[in-house]
């Protein structure tokens, strides 16, 4: 059913009037998450299983908010709990119930139980871990219950696929507060609320547009950098998928603030679902005249083309971004010039993240104070973060800024998740983030803090680590990464990781010496001061911040050849232990270096200049006699 | 005083209108180093050497940054000093250092730095795999082992040349420069003209030797080894033993050649004269009869190629004259065995040339007489170089001789061949003062026609009507310029075009270094060599009437065309290969 064109406040209030009502009469609503994460773990096989059984079962559904029917399926976008992924939140009216790990062959139970009669699946309700608590609604779970969702509260409860239901959430009412207003008013508000570059730097985004909006030239650009790329992180992806209409009238807001009439998206092309529901949510706009030549009945044109990226990391680099999209390589430029006075073709460009603009249209429609209400005083408003690693409850979540990092790894994220392993570490920022460690834990979760400790915001990556990891393999992880998505322009950049990344190998084959920990100081303090750009300014973070905080790791492995986590194969040596071996020779069968030798029903013994680790012998032995 | 300046390291320096940072440290007199930063390229920004520290903004480079008044920068600080460093360390730690026996060796910026920023050891062994080196083409070596990534090649080629042959490929540390899918320069839209050579710092893209086959010629004793000089070689000989009068430096490299072993020198100038004369020839029969017009230049190698893969629609308004190179081999391989008394297959006909691209053109299946290239080998000015100082020969001590008759005597027309203009005034000298009884003493000179700008116009009339001539070098500038001729935007009649910025005086095989600047001075020898001629105009070269008079018979005769005259072939583009 069509929207028609939407040219007044009045149109908006009016779909908004239609959908609260339509909403109202449904008897129940079937939010399905169908963001990556749970479908990842299947969630498309379960919509369909609804779509066939409630049809086989006779139950009339709607997809479409209008449609008049009291039982509604409604795929919805990231939810957060990835972990327990898929995840079915079912509203009647005020009550709801929250399923996690929902398969096709639960959908029957679901229809007949839930669906027909009302009543609870037990068996499907989340369960806490620790405690095996029950939970029958989603707020209730502590994982949501610290939360402050003002992003994603839509983004798990609308439909992803229906510009109407956004329209329902006061959505695009932004573009019509603003349209016919002076454009600085609308770059001083965003300015006033202090929102920050969401995508890693801070940079203050209201300054960013005004620059933009003083730069003289009559073409300008917007520019939407959605080349999330961090490994472990999977906010903006959510974003794109599951609230792209948010994005989309931020970069709205955004072009006519800095007088820009074109915006560019630019997706990694392994986000096939993010610009699937980018392309939906822009033609939908088209199609209702919020995107194109006079908007809103307006003189205010505006198209935004979506460019896939071929999923360099480096192209999350601004100017690099700026650079594939123009179709050159990705390699960033040195600032100045700033894309804000040549940019995109040269001409002033406006570029920011994906969070950062999905961000804004709430901001005009609340008024800056009411962002200020939520964050700390330089870091205001809520920010997503991915929380994954050895913790209890990974996923997608939002807090207000100033959290500190205990009440997410705990509160949140339910602690450490192997028994007995005490928590140890939390990597943020991604690869140019760095290592923080339990004296961190009351650090807060803000841009200034974070600086402080030599960390940063970075897009958002949490990875929580426990005693079982190695500190060194982590920074050489890392190294690896960013070495491999090195642009190669500079010098330092490309050649200063490799070598680092050759030092951190030397160190994890037991080769490194004490002088080599100085060499590696002295390389990454001199990457970091002297690179082209953010990729390899920020590249020697986890060297820096795990020499800083776990160099008695180094040590270990240099001085004692111990990997203190007993995570790198090269310090392990395998042992029988002759109390417990029964002579059975199994061990020695299934050796492939027949390093083990010994006479049936005496103990074996492994010879070790043999042994090549591999662990076979451990894996065999029935009586626990193997250890290393 | 101003406010206009900006301090460095306590100095105040005024600022001038330079466009960055690095400009005015190296105004204030410290030769702060780059690899990556030229002047005429677009500010690049990866070799992190001009990095300094800017009061109030931290460590950034000068390159990029554009000064503002009352800016204070430290050049030197304990921070700098370390990037720089550390960033040579890193180059050297993947560079194949074989400098002994580098072509590059004592020309080479890293070599250079290294030793001025006092690095003395290697503190990082080097891991990078060792890749083949591409020996394909027959003008250029590309040697990735040496290469730093600087870019300039990259931007070269594509900026000033507007081919883009060569790109950056792969990520982190296996970046390399290469041609598109890794092809050898062989394979790909390469011309030949070997700019990239001229801005490599390092021996990664040089020009590939013909020094041993010559030097293999010259020990053979059945063999005739005749050579002939170009032009612009004359302006830059001299570079490397302090002889800065190009007369006088052709001449000691004229008795160079003759201690070396060849066994006759002449003068390309002298073809040069006569192309001048075939070419004005052709162009006003074309004008005449209502030929294909505009009629373009066609002496350089590198941008016939260029017109042959992009611009094959252009290929019949190129002048059918072969370059003086190619019509010196012509006359070598027809007229000089009969005069030495030798057979062609023990004749080797050997041409020094400031020319990379040159090299090229004698492998081309027209330039053959019975079988036999017209020139066997092309040495460019370095390789003559070379081979001076490999015999030991002082060039300093040497008293000067004259080229060999009948292929020695040159007008000053045929001497400006050398640089951007040269071809277009000497046509000009010929067309408006062919028959005046002072023209062939008086060096007449048009002006406009003269300097390194991009293009050049000039408007003559003629009868009763105008001849438009342009002058273009720069192969982007031509690309664009033939763009132009296209939509129609411009309209001329004949158009000189010469690949390398600043014509020949700046062909990649002249000495380094290559620069702009000196090129320029290398352009005013050669008009000051112009000046000392006796003759001016190529139609009154006596040697030249007399071999149409003895041998060649009329101008644009059957004779001329057999010997001098050329046809051009379609090429694919991507691969430059003739088309089937």
């Amino acid at each position: 059913m069509s929207i028609g064109k939407i040219t007044s406040v009045q149109d908006l209030n009016n779909i908004k009037a239609k959908v609260t009502a339509a909403l109202k009469a449904e008897r129940v609503r079937l939010l399905l998450c169908c963001g990556n994460g749970c479908a990842a773990s299947g969630a498309d096989d379960v919509y369909k299983a609804f779509e066939e059984k409630l049809a086989a079962k006779g139950v009339d559904f709607k997809v479409e908010v209008f449609d008049e029917k009291s039982v509604a399926l409604s795929s919805t976008g990231c939810q957060g709990l990835c972990q327990y992924g898929p995840l079915l939140h079912v509203v009647f009216g005020d009550k709801t119930y929250f399923y996690v790990k929902v398969t096709p062959d639960d959908v029957d139970e679901i229809i007949d139980t839930t669906v027909k009669d009302e009543k609870i699946v037990e068996r499907l309700l989340f369960k806490d871990p620790k405690t095996g608590k029950a939970y029958v609604t989603k707020n209730e779970i502590p994982f949501y219950a610290n939360q402050k969702p003002n992003l994603m509260t839509g983004c798990g409860v609308i439909d992803s696929r229906s510009l109407e239901e956004y329209i329902g959430q006061d959505g695009y009412q932004g573009i019509a507060k603003i349209l016919g207003t002076d454009r600085k008013d609308v770059c001083k508000e965003v300015l006033d609320s202090g929102l920050r570059g969401r995508g890693g730097g801070g940079f203050p985004t209201g300054r960013k547009w005004m620059f933009t909006e003083m730069a003289k030239g009559e073409k300008k650009y917007v520019v939407c950098n959605g080349d999330e790329g961090d490994p472990g992180a999977f906010m903006d992806g959510a974003v794109m998928e599951g609230y792209a209409h948010a994005l989309l009238e931020g970069m709205i807001i955004a072009g006519y603030a800095v007088g820009a009439d074109e915006g560019y998206i630019y997706v990694r092309a392994e986000y096939p679902r993010a610009i699937k529901s980018l392309r939906r949510a822009i033609a939908q706009c088209e199609e209702c005249g919020l995107l194109g030549k006079n908007i809103m009945g307006s003189d205010f044109n505006f198209e935004i083309h979506i460019k896939e990226g071929a999923g360099a990391f480096v192209c999350g680099e601004e100017t690099a971004l700026i650079h594939s999209i123009e179709g050159q390589r990705g390699m960033p430029s040195p600032k100045p010039p700033f894309p804000a006075n040549s940019g995109l073709w040269g001409k002033p460009t406006l570029i920011n993240n994906v969070e950062t603009y999905a961000n804004v249209p709430n901001i005009i429609r609340n008024g800056a104070a009411w962002f200020r209400s939520y964050g700390t005083e330089t870091s205001p408003g809520t920010k997503t973060f991915s929380v994954t690693g050895e913790v209890v409850n990974t996923g997608l979540i939002e807090i207000p800024m100033g959290t500190t990092i205990k009440k997410v790894v705990y509160d949140i994220g339910g602690g450490t998740r192997n028994a007995g392993k005490e928590f140890k570490a939390v990597q943020i920022g991604g690869p140019s983030g760095a290592c923080l460690t339990k004296d961190h834990l009351d650090v807060q979760l803000d841009y200034d803090a974070l600086k402080k400790v030599g960390a940063m915001v970075g897009s958002g990556g949490l990875v929580v680590l426990d005693e079982s990891t190695c500190m060194v393999k982590v920074a050489r992880f890392f190294m690896g990464f960013t070495q491999s998505e090195s642009c190669g322009k500079c010098v330092l950049c490309r050649e200063g990781t490799k070598r680092m990344l050759e030092i951190l190998d030397k160190i994890l084959a037991g080769e490194g010496e004490l002088k080599d920990l100085d060499v590696l100081e002295d390389l990454a303090l001199t990457v970091r001061d002297g690179s082209l750009c953010g990729l390899g300014k920020t590249a020697p973070n986890p060297v820096l911040s795990t020499l800083k905080y776990f160099r008695d790791e180094y040590v270990a492995h240099i001085v004692d050849k111990k990997c203190p986590a007993g995570q790198c194969d090269t310090f392990k040596t395998y042992s029988i232990d002759p109390e417990k071996c029964k002579g059975c020779g199994m061990c020695a069968k299934k050796c492939p270096v027949n390093a083990i030798s010994g006479e049936v029903k005496s103990p074996y013994t492994i010879d070790a200049s043999k042994c090549i680790k591999c662990g076979a012998c451990a894996d065999t032995c029935k009586f626990g006699a193997v250890k290393f | 005083m101003s406010n206009n300046f900006i301090t460095v390291d306590g100095i105040q320096v005024p600022l001038e209108g330079e466009k960055n940072l690095l400009e005015v440290i190296r105004k204030s007199g410290i030769e702060l180093p780059t690899f990556c930063y030229h002047s005429n390229l677009s500010v690049y920004g990866a070799c992190r050497m001009c990095i300094c520290e800017v009061e109030g903004r931290g460590l950034l480079p000068t390159c990029s940054t554009p000064p503002e008044p009352g800016m204070s920068i430290k050049v030197n600080t304990e921070k700098t000093i370390k990037i720089r460093k550390t960033a040579l360390e890193l180059l050297l730690s993947v560079h194949n250092g074989n400098c002994q026996t580098c072509t590059m060796s004592t020309n080479c910026r890293l070599q250079e730095l290294a030793e001025n920023l006092g690095v003395d050891g290697f503190r990082f062994p080097n891991t990078k795999p060792v890749v083949p080196v591409d020996e394909s083409s027959f003008s250029l070596v590309r040697d990735p082992n040496k290469c730093i990534l600087c870019g300039d090649c990259v931007r070269m080629c594509k900026e000033i040349q507007g081919i883009g042959v060569l790109d950056f490929v792969g990520r982190g540390s296996t970046v390399r420069v290469a041609p598109a899918f890794n092809k050898d320069l062989m394979d790909v839209e390469c011309v030949y003209c070997g700019q990239c050579s001229t801005c490599c710092p390092t021996g990664a893209l040089t020009v590939k030797s013909d020094v041993q086959n010559v030097f293999d010629a010259i020990h053979d004793p059945s063999k005739t080894v005749i050579v002939h000089v170009a032009p612009a070689v004359r302006a830059s000989v001299g570079e490397a033993f302090g002889e800065e009068n190009s007369e006088m430096a052709l001449n000691k490299a004229i008795a160079a050649m003759r201690r070396i072993g060849f066994d006759k020198v002449y003068d390309t100038c002298f073809t040069a004269d006569l192309t001048t004369v075939e070419e004005a020839t052709e162009f006003l029969t074309r004008v005449e009869k209502g030929g294909v017009l505009p009629q373009f230049t066609s002496c350089c190698p590198a941008w016939v190629k260029f017109c042959e893969q992009f611009y094959p629609e252009f290929i019949p308004n190129l002048s059918t004259c072969k370059s003086p190179m190619g019509m010196f081999g012509a006359l070598a391989r027809n007229y000089l065995p009969k005069e030495l008394g030798v057979e062609n297959k023990d004749l080797v006909v050997v041409t020094v040339m400031p020319c990379t691209a040159k090299k090229f053109e004698v492998n081309r299946p027209e330039m053959t007489t019975d079988g036999f290239k017209d020139n066997d080998y092309v040495l460019t000015t370095q390789e003559l170089v070379k081979m001076i100082k490999m015999t030991g020969v002082n060039f300093k001590a040497l008293a000067p001789e004259s080229c060999d008759m009948p292929f020695g005597f040159k007008s000053g027309a045929g001497v400006i061949y050398g640089t951007t203009g040269g071809v277009a005034e000497a046509v000009l000298r010929m067309a408006t003062h062919a028959g005046s009884p002072d023209a062939a003493t008086k060096s007449v000179e048009f002006k406009e026609v003269r300097g390194f700008e991009g293009v050049k116009e000039l408007v003559l009339p003629y009868k009763d009507t105008f001849v438009k001539l342009a002058v273009v070098n720069g192969l982007a500038n031509t690309r664009a310029l033939l763009e132009k001729i296209k939509s129609g935007e411009a309209d001329y009649n004949i158009v000189e075009v010469m690949s390398c910025p600043g014509g020949c005086v700046g062909g990649a095989g002249q000495l380094l270094p290559n620069d702009m600047d000196t090129r320029f001075k290398r352009m005013k020898e050669i008009y000051n060599n112009d000046s000392s001629q006796v003759v001016h105009n190529a139609e009154d070269n006596p040697y030249i009437k007399e071999l149409y008079a003895n041998y060649l018979g009329e101008v644009n005769g059957h004779m001329a065309h057999k010997l001098l005259h050329t046809t051009y072939d379609k090429r694919e583009k991507l691969t430059g290969k003739v088309c089937k």
